[in-house]
């Protein structure tokens, strides 16, 4: 039985803006444990980025928890000590890794300021360490890698030098926000078989956010699929696509593994994501939704136990 | 190694620049209004003094031995005679060069020390008290002339208030000790002659005609400083910087600031644009005894010699301050380091 | 034709809406307005002679009879803030209309044909941006001649890099466009492309370039004539006004230079504001 690292229960937030409040997250929970890697997909909008950024307490400035809490190894994350975590209990990866390294300074120095952050070492114990970080990710030549600026380096190596900042006080949950966005197929598949192996060597958790179906299928244990806002199932990824119950999700992986499979691409579903300011119905699937009836739009939405680790949201599941 | 390569091809980067301003010099110079031989020879000059005086100045070769002439002289350090003082243009530009300095420096350190921060505070706390102080001072700053300035700063603090001394040079004469010339800058040689008194009555001076000039260049580096760190604080390195959970100040300084430095840094070479041309008024203002007021009296008195040669100095001035913010940004930016 | 006027209505309901969430941006529009308007009617409206002096009223205080007070020649010196306005102005207006063409000109010459044209035209502005550019206007005048139309081509110059540089990128974008490079193909000779392609579509961003620019021309040609470049006594005009007055502050007759300054930091500060609002309206990702 592994431990359960990360939970999170029915948070909602909304974003108060000139133009009305935006409804961005409601309801959602979901748990990750150490070892797993929790793949979260969903098309463009629905949430996804809204979720981790407030996992990590980097929640934009308009954002207003509405409910919920997001409890870290049993104990509920404050937002006054979240600086403290970041960076040595939960990291983050993000999408486009050049324009998210420090474009004038030495990519070795990058690390160091993150290990000189949350760790005692200092002077050539630090660079040690960095250079250690560098070639934890399978940077050939870490030393002089440590004196590179990012503009020297290739995309795919600066998302592995993300890592190695991201992992270099060794946290105990990764997010990956679309990490491999932007990169080619080959450069792909090296940056998620080295999420993969860092997860099972040591016993890091990662969430996995992304568009491309296919990869979430490969590379995670579990998936969590969120349609405007709301996680609307989770299964394991061997149930994925067979035993899909949700209507949406059955539909998106339907298509699989058809050239569709990345989601940005995606246009087999009629119909478009809700506008999330105002009111909106209990299922924010419900205008697009063939299974629809009359009682779908009367009182809360609730959850459908499949099994233990199967959980959809939606009333007449398949 | 290859800094030292990128800072050379940097210094030689200039020389065409100088090679332009030069040229451009010796042309206003030609097209002077009036036959130059006709005003040297003094007004009861016949015309055989006159032809004399023509053949001294080469004024009658052709335009590009006079270029030629004109070049070679000045490599000997050569600007003319100013017709006013009776010396040498250079040696009355050189000897009066360290007041401008002193005043232009001042000021430039005035607009940056409040400029900057005033700036940075702007962009990390949008919409507040600070933000539209910021925003008052740029547009109010910009719109206010050099010259309009000094004045009501000389009439609130010394006439009104009688808190600032009189606005006449750069020394009290009276009661003042002149030092002994050591480094032509004042401030320096007070305190090298250990005295004081001076420096304070020095400094005291110096204080208004810098605040005057100062505002001036303080706007575009309080507004530029603003969007830069606007823009750098909301850019993706800095969400990084937080979410590896780097300290404020690491952010806000390692971060952004170091890169904002960059379009900072560009700016200055507009602003010591500003700042050089707007010495020359408030010189004018406060009888500062530097090249500016020299230029002006030699503008009115039409010494043709004297004003070229400021001109000159002016721009070599310039292009030199400009090769030091260029030689700075290479030093802060690698990507400018390794172009090629 | 009913495109064009829904452009130009779209156009008129952003000028609204900013001029409704920016009422200074307005108010400056006002001002500026009405300086215009006094720059025009000035002469007629202005309560004495700029020019006839008074030894029995020197230096008066601001009063009923002479609101900004007399100077030391018994001028009105309310009379004169007014008389000044069109030379201020035009001086300004004519040295940024100057550079503007002739910076069009060169900068679209240079950004279509490339090559040396565009290397030539480029050092010539390096060059100029090499001075100081309040020091090269004080050189150009003193060469040229000290006098008021000296003062405009002399601020016409020292602003010529700007639009020339402007103009040039503007047109080094937009002639690599397919549609231009359509029009190219269907035989348009190069000048028939400038004029007709080209230059309409970066005259929007030019305008507000310049807009932004008068505020500053105004200040150099104010300055040149502070210290007594240009514009010769009695003439009218704000800088020299300024200089006049200025030997009074030490006898506290502060009116003297007060008056005419203020009308410089009007002038200039609204131009400026009208200019960023421009800029908003044309160009809203220029915004700093
Ligand atoms: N600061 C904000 N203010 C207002 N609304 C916001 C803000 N940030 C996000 N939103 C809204 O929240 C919703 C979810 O956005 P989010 O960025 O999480 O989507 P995403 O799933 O990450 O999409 P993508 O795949 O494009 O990254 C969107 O409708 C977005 O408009
Ligand atoms: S709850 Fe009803 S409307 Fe929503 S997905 Fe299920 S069936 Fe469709
Ligand atoms: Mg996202």
């Amino acid at each position: 039985m592994t431990k359960q690292l990360l939970s999170v229960q029915d948070l909602s937030i909304d974003f108060l803006t000139r133009r009305g409040r935006v409804q961005a997250l409601e309801d959602v929970s979901f748990t990750v444990s150490e070892g797993e890697i929790l793949g979260i997909v969903g098309e463009s909008g629905s949430g996804k980025s809204v979720l981790s950024y407030s996992i990590m307490g980097l929640s934009d400035k308009a954002a207003n928890i509405r409910s919920g809490s997001i409890d870290f190894r049993g104990v509920p994350l404050k937002p006054e000590k979240m600086a403290d975590l970041r960076g040595r209990e939960i990291s983050m990866v993000f999408q486009s890794p050049r324009t998210a390294l420090n474009p004038i300074r030495k990519v070795g120095h990058q690390i160091e300021d993150v290990l000189r952050r949350h760790t005692p070492l200092r002077g050539k114990v630090l660079k040690s360490a960095a250079i250690e970080a560098l070639a934890r990710v399978r940077i050939p030549d870490p030393e002089r890698r440590y004196e590179a600026y990012p503009f020297e380096m290739s995309g795919g190596m600066c998302q592995r030098v993300m890592i190695a900042m991201a992992l270099a006080c060794k946290p105990a949950l990764l997010i990956c926000d679309e990490p491999t966005t932007g990169l080619d197929v080959t450069t792909q598949a090296v940056i998620m078989d080295l999420v993969r192996d860092l997860v099972a060597e040591t016993k890091m958790a990662a969430i996995l956010i992304t568009h491309d179906l296919a990869l979430a299928g490969e590379y995670c244990d579990r998936i969590a699929v969120m349609h405007a806002g709301h996680i609307v199932e989770v299964a394991q990824s061997r149930s994925f696509p067979n035993e899909l119950k949700h209507p949406y999700t059955e539909r998106l992986f339907a298509a699989l593994p058809s050239a569709a499979a990345n989601l940005s691409e995606l246009a087999i579903i009629p119909g478009s994501l809700p506008d999330l300011r105002g009111a909106l119905p209990p299922c924010r699937y419900i205008a697009r939704c063939e299974r629809a009836k009359e009682d779908c739009s009367l009182g809360p939405l609730p959850w459908t136990k499949i099994d233990s680790d199967h959980l959809v949201r939606c009333r007449y599941p398949k | 190694m290859n800094t030292l390569i990128t800072i050379l091809r940097r210094v030689l980067v200039a020389v065409p620049t100088i090679i332009g301003v030069v040229i451009v010099t010796f042309i206003l110079q030609r097209a002077l209004p009036g036959d130059p031989a006709v005003f040297y020879a003094g007004p009861s000059a016949n015309p055989e003094v006159v032809a004399r005086v023509r053949e001294q100045l080469g004024l009658d070769q052709p335009v590009f031995m006079q270029f030629l002439d004109f070049i070679r002289r000045l490599t000997h350090g050569d600007l003319g005679l100013s017709i006013s003082s009776g010396h040498p243009v250079l040696d009355d530009l050189l000897s009066r060069a360290p007041a401008s300095i002193e005043l232009t420096l001042a000021a430039l350190l005035f607009a940056i020390v409040v400029g900057l921060p005033l700036g940075m505070l702007a962009a990390l706390k949008p919409g507040t008290l600070v933000d539209h102080a910021c925003r008052v001072i740029v547009t109010v700053g910009a719109a206010f002339p050099t010259f309009f300035v000094a004045l009501i700063l000389i009439f609130v603090f010394y006439y009104q208030l009688g808190i600032a001394p009189e606005p006449l040079g750069q020394l009290n004469e009276i009661y003042d000790t002149i030092p002994t010339t050591v480094t032509g800058f004042l401030l320096i040689d007070t305190l090298l002659a250990g005295d004081t008194a001076t420096f304070q009555s020095v400094a005291m001076k110096l204080v208004l005609p810098m605040i005057s000039l100062g505002l001036f260049a303080l706007a575009p580096i309080a507004r530029i400083t603003r969007a830069a760190m606007l823009e750098t604080l909301s850019s993706d390195y800095c969400r990084t910087a937080r979410a590896m959970g780097l300290s404020y100040s690491r952010m806000v300084f390692s971060y952004a600031l170091r890169n904002a430095m960059l379009p900072i840094i560009s700016i200055l070479g507009m602003v010591f644009s500003f700042l050089l041309g707007g010495s020359v008024l408030v010189e004018q203002v406060f009888a500062w005894p530097g090249i500016g007021a020299y230029a002006v009296s030699a503008v009115m008195a039409s010494d043709y010699a004297a004003v070229q040669g400021f001109v000159l100095l002016m721009a070599v001035l310039y292009v030199l301050l400009n090769l030091v913010v260029d030689l700075v940004i290479t030093a802060i930016d690698p990507r400018v380091r390794y172009e090629h | 034709m009913s495109t064009k006027k829904t452009a130009f209505s779209e156009f008129m309901s952003d000028a609204r809406y900013i001029a409704s969430t920016n009422k200074l941006t307005f108010g400056a529009a006002l001002i500026l307005l009405a300086l215009v308007v006094l720059a025009v009617i000035g002469p007629a409206i202005a309560p004495y002679d700029p020019i006839a002096t008074d030894a029995a009223k020197t230096l008066l205080k601001p009063s009923w009879a002479h609101p900004f007070g007399t100077d030391a020649l018994g001028r009105d010196i309310l009379s004169r803030v007014i008389y000044a306005t069109r030379l201020d102005l035009g001086i300004a207006v004519g040295a940024v209309a100057v550079s503007f063409f002739i910076g069009l000109a060169l900068g679209s010459i240079a950004g279509y044909a490339g090559g040396w044209t565009d290397t030539i035209i480029g050092r010539l502005m390096d060059t100029i941006m090499a001075f100081p550019l309040f020091v090269l206007a004080m050189g150009i005048v003193a060469a040229l001649g000290n006098n008021v139309f000296n003062i405009m081509v002399a601020t016409a110059i020292i602003n010529l890099p700007f639009y020339t540089r402007f103009a040039r990128a503007e047109v080094n974008v937009i002639s690599k466009l397919t549609y231009v490079e359509a029009a190219r193909m269907g035989g348009n000779g190069s000048v028939r492309i400038l004029a007709t392609h080209i230059t309409p579509n970066i005259l929007p961003k030019m305008v507000v370039q310049a807009s932004l620019n008068l505020g500053w021309a105004i200040l150099n040609a104010a300055g040149l004539s502070f210290i007594g470049l240009g514009v010769r006594p009695p003439t009218p005009e704000w800088g020299i006004m300024v200089s006049e007055g200025a030997p009074y502050i030490f006898s506290g007759e502060w009116w003297t230079f007060v008056f005419p300054g203020l009308a410089l930091v009007i002038a200039v500060f609204c131009f400026n504001l009208v200019g960023d609002g421009l800029r908003d309206l044309i160009d809203p990702r220029a915004r700093t």
